[in-house]
């Protein structure tokens, strides 16, 4: 198809444009092969079905809320709709303010009610332990020896507090079985029947605790930190720190006394008096229930005993999520059926390919064959799309939403765009009597100036979108972002280079009427208007470019040089003495 | 094409020309009439027509009704909340859109039963919105924030860019024209604002800079020597640039509001409102006049901002020297020839 030698540089580009394309899909084909990603887009609910709730996290005392109580606020909702059985929900934050839940299906109204309430951490002191299991039915104890309790309750670990429903409830409990133990919010000054469940090392425990003594807000801090020895010498045990404020110093100096007499009174390190322990009560789960083994006048306590750095680290955060009661409102809730999303999904891709094919008419009709070249750079940029979004659903669980695909169709007059920009520019220097590729060359040099500063605008546009995007439009910014890259990429590898090598065919060389690129049509005039008189067709550059075989540039340097000898030779054969000073001699 | 290439030739060369630098005076009077009309017509008609996200309440759509009757719904809702007063409309083909006040949970599982056997539905085919009341407010603050943060960065980036900050003042003129009129056009027309119209608003800004950016880069390669040239004033090298950027910005205009168009009318015909819908409608209003801002407002004003400046009044005035000497030496030579 080159008729006069090939072009290079221009081939090379358009190569590592292949490159990329085929990496792009090797990456994808690899994952989707090994299973863990897809050859479609990840859908968002909008469009997969499924329900999505922007929380706003409060914080009880109504202070502003930061980055890490946020991040907490994220980690403590996850807890719970992962602890309720919810499969692939999704848990983000959105603009550093709300929380995004996305989940699939209809949550039912215990779910609802988990995602929105605020934690609830308590400390509490055990009064009886017991293994996990439900007691069998035959095995409880007779309604006649059902505890009745004599008096009123002393202090906090009194056993007073367990009456008949108590020692009922706590029977019947099943703590293998977790699903049971769904209860919100108990009441702080009654007795409280619960679980602590099982974990990789230890069985679940249930256990009656008393009523609470110190809250979860009074906690100030929590570290963890492996273990000092007697010498100070760090051991290989793990512990968890607790701060007290001053208030919670006062009242865990209090607890502990009572409750390191229990201890004391069953032996110390051998006893194993319930009443020596002291549950930490988390949304009405036990999280931990340490021996009080000293009486804690600092409010400084240091929980220790079989924790691995992962479990620390874990009863730590939860102890910090404690002091810090985030309740969430709903902000807006959407549940969108299955139905509804697939048909706005082919509505919006059938809304796409109209548009899609009203741009092609249109710059066919404006650009004749040329119109071809931005069919095809828009089939690369799609195709540079659409591998991205699938990698990235991949790896960055990007998910597309309805938004998105706006976005994307709204890209795709974007994209036209720079096609515009640059065609308009090469018609500018046809105009001005330059030969094709010549005219390529300079075209280019203007237009991509243009496209650089109108692309930046472009992602300037949306990244400020997407950082301050509100609800679910965010996707919007997203794609839109993504495809302006796309764009660049595709007008700078694949539309400069192919029309590099195009401007060599005989077909736009030589300016066929149906290539777009007709000088006549356009109104071509001479360089040298100087000389007087409008150049006769045979004389156009396109002759003179025939002698081309080296790079770009060079050829525009004597394609110049060929027209000024050939301007200089019209106009001694016209005779004419008005020409330009500069060429004068 | 033929006519329209030829309209292009024309409007390179110099050959037609519309005056659009020296008509300024009426584009801006325009202009401000039609910004001002913009920022009268909420104020008279009370606000814009909101949509539930910034009122507040809930919202159900069931999509594949057996039947279009606004009554069935409006009987669905009252059977669980008997003292409300629901909006029930048909909103395209077979979709009813519902919408109430705020409900609790209860209510809306309940009403959403109610509407999936009033309108012969299957469960998935009903889908509810739940909108707080703080919701509005928050995402009428984050959409003002990014307004304000995506102007000055632009303000920024034109200024770098184009190394003056008249253009820059001049393509933020332009653009803010285009905010103002798009809302205007807006309230006028009932359209209902939604955070999807919002973004389609703020895409619209972005779409009136990057018109701007182009032609302008054009004006500034036009005027690049302006000072050793005595063959047209700087107003005039202005709106020559306008001219010959004529036909790329009918033709960008072109293909940036044909896939709107698309959307904006599959969107609002098959689907009824939506994200799809509410966000072509903004950028549909808004492409078409930022491509006439860029053409009436920004570039005419730039020549506008600068033709009092020195250097520029001296090459005015060496422009109509050459052109009396030049007409007083064919004026000369007429006689001698005849």
């Amino acid at each position: 198809m080159a008729r006069t030698g090939r072009n290079k540089p221009s081939l090379r580009v358009l190569v590592w444009l292949g490159v990329i394309l085929a990496a792009m899909t090797a990456v994808l084909a690899g994952g989707t092969m090994s299973g863990v990603a897809s050859w479609s887009p990840k859908l968002a609910l909008d469009l997969e079905g499924g329900t999505q709730m922007i929380l706003a996290p409060k914080v009880e005392g109504g202070s502003d809320i930061n980055e890490e109580q946020l991040n907490q606020a994220v980690a403590i909702i996850r807890q719970r709709v992962d602890g309720s059985g919810v499969a692939e929900a999704e848990i983000s934050t959105q603009s550093g303010r709300n929380v995004v839940v996305s989940l699939p299906g209809t949550p039912s109204t215990e779910t609802r009610a988990l995602i929105q309430a605020s934690a609830d951490m308590n400390f509490r002191p055990v009064l009886v332990t017991g293994a996990g299991a439900a007691v069998p039915a035959a095995e409880r104890t007779p309604a006649a020896q059902l505890p009745k309790p004599t008096a009123k309750p002393a202090n906090a670990s009194d056993s007073n507090w367990i009456t008949a429903d108590v020692q009922k409830q706590f029977e019947a409990l099943d703590c293998d079985n977790p699903a049971q133990d769904k209860q919100e919010r108990s009441d702080p000054a009654k007795p409280l029947v619960t679980c602590e469940p099982a974990t990789d090392q230890t069985p679940a425990i249930k256990y009656i605790l008393g009523p609470v003594e110190v809250k979860g807000v009074e906690i100030q801090g929590s570290t963890f930190q492996l273990q000092q020895g007697a010498q100070g010498a760090v051991t290989n045990e793990w512990a968890v720190n607790i701060q007290f404020n001053a208030e919670g110093t006062a009242k865990f100096k209090t607890v502990t006394e009572r409750l390191n007499q229990f201890y004391v009174a069953a032996g110390g390190e051998t006893g194993s008096d319930p009443k020596s322990q002291f549950a930490i009560v988390l949304d009405n789960q036990v999280i931990s229930a340490p021996r009080s083994q000293a009486v804690i006048t600092d409010g400084r306590p240091q929980i220790t005993g079989g924790f691995t750095e992962q479990s620390a680290k874990a009863l730590s955060d939860q102890l910090r999520f404690g002091a810090l009661p985030i309740s969430f409102d709903i902000q807006s809730e959407q549940q969108i059926s299955a139905t509804l999303g697939g048909e706005q999904l082919r509505m919006g891709l059938l809304a796409g390919l109209i548009g899609l094919l009203l741009v092609v008419v249109y710059s066919l009709f404006q650009y004749r064959a040329l119109g071809f070249v931005t069919i095809a750079s828009l089939v690369v940029a799609g195709a540079l799309t659409y591998l991205a979004i699938a990698i990235l659903g991949w790896t960055e669980n990007y998910r597309l939403s309805l938004a998105g695909v706006a976005g994307i169709i709204v890209s795709i007059g974007q994209t036209a765009d720079s096609f515009i920009v640059y065609f308009e520019r090469i018609r500018d220097e046809l105009r001005e009597g330059r030969g094709l590729v010549s005219a390529v060359e300079n075209g280019w040099k203007r237009a991509k100036r243009t496209v650089l500063a109108s692309k930046a605008v472009n992602l300037l546009a949306a990244l400020v979108l997407y950082f301050v995007a509100v609800g679910n439009v965010r996707g919007f910014a997203f794609t839109l972002g993504l495809t302006a890259i796309a764009d660049l990429i595709v007008v700078f590898m694949f539309t400069h280079p192919t029309l590099q090598q195009l401007a060599r065919t005989r077909f736009f060389g030589e300016g066929h009427k149906f290539s777009g690129l007709d000088p006549e049509r356009l109104g071509a005039v001479p360089l040298y208007r100087g000389a007087g008189r409008l150049r006769s067709p045979e004389d156009k550059p396109s002759v003179v470019r025939a002698k081309n075989t080296g790079a770009a540039a060079e050829a525009e340097r004597r394609m110049t040089i060929a027209e000024r000898r050939r301007a200089e030779q019209q106009e001694q054969l016209a005779g004419s003495s008005k020409g330009p000073a500069k060429e004068g001699k | 094409m033929s006519s329209f290439a030829k309209f292009g030739n024309e409007l390179y060369t110099g050959k037609r020309s519309y005056n659009f630098v020296g008509a300024k005076k009426i584009w801006f009077l325009v202009a401000a009439a039609a910004v001002a009309l913009s920022i009268l017509i909420p104020v008279v008609k009370g606000g814009f027509n909101l949509g539930i996200e910034f009122r507040g309440g809930s919202e159900f759509t069931v999509s594949n009704v057996k039947t279009t009757e606004a009554s069935v719904g409006e009987k669905a809702v009252h059977d669980v909340v008997p003292g409300s007063v629901p909006r029930v409309a048909n909103v395209a083909g077979t979709t009813m859109r519902i919408q109430t006040d705020k409900l609790s949970d209860d209510e809306t599982l309940k009403i959403k039963e109610g509407l999936t056997k009033a309108y012969g539905v299957t469960d998935n085919e009903v889908t509810s919105t739940f909108v707080g009341p703080t919701w509005g407010a928050d995402v009428t603050k984050q959409a003002l924030i990014g307004l304000v943060v995506f102007v000055a960065l632009a303000t920024v980036l034109m200024a770098l860019y184009f190394r003056t900050w008249k253009m820059s003042l001049s393509a933020i003129a332009g653009m803010l024209v285009t905010m103002f009129i798009t809302a205007g056009v807006y309230a006028l027309s009932d359209f209902e604002v939604t955070p999807s119209a919002i973004i389609g608003f703020l895409t619209v800004l972005s779409y009136s800079l990057y018109d701007t950016v182009v032609v302008f880069d054009k004006i500034r390669e036009n005027t690049a020597d302006i000072d050793s040239s005595t063959r047209r004033t700087f107003g005039e090298e202005v709106n020559l640039a306008v001219n010959q950027t004529l036909v790329r910005s009918i033709n960008t205009m072109m293909v940036a509001i044909l896939p709107v168009g698309a959307i904006l009318f599959i969107g609002a015909g098959l689907l009824g409102a939506g994200t799809l819908r509410d966000l072509s409608l903004a950028l549909f209003v808004g492409i078409l006049i930022g491509t006439a801002a860029t053409i009436f407002i920004a570039a005419p004003m730039y020549a506008w901002l600068r033709q009092g400046e020195a250097p520029l009044v001296k090459q005015a005035q060496r422009v109509k020297q050459r052109r009396g000497d030049a007409a007083a030496k064919a004026a000369a030579a007429e006689p001698a020839k005849a």
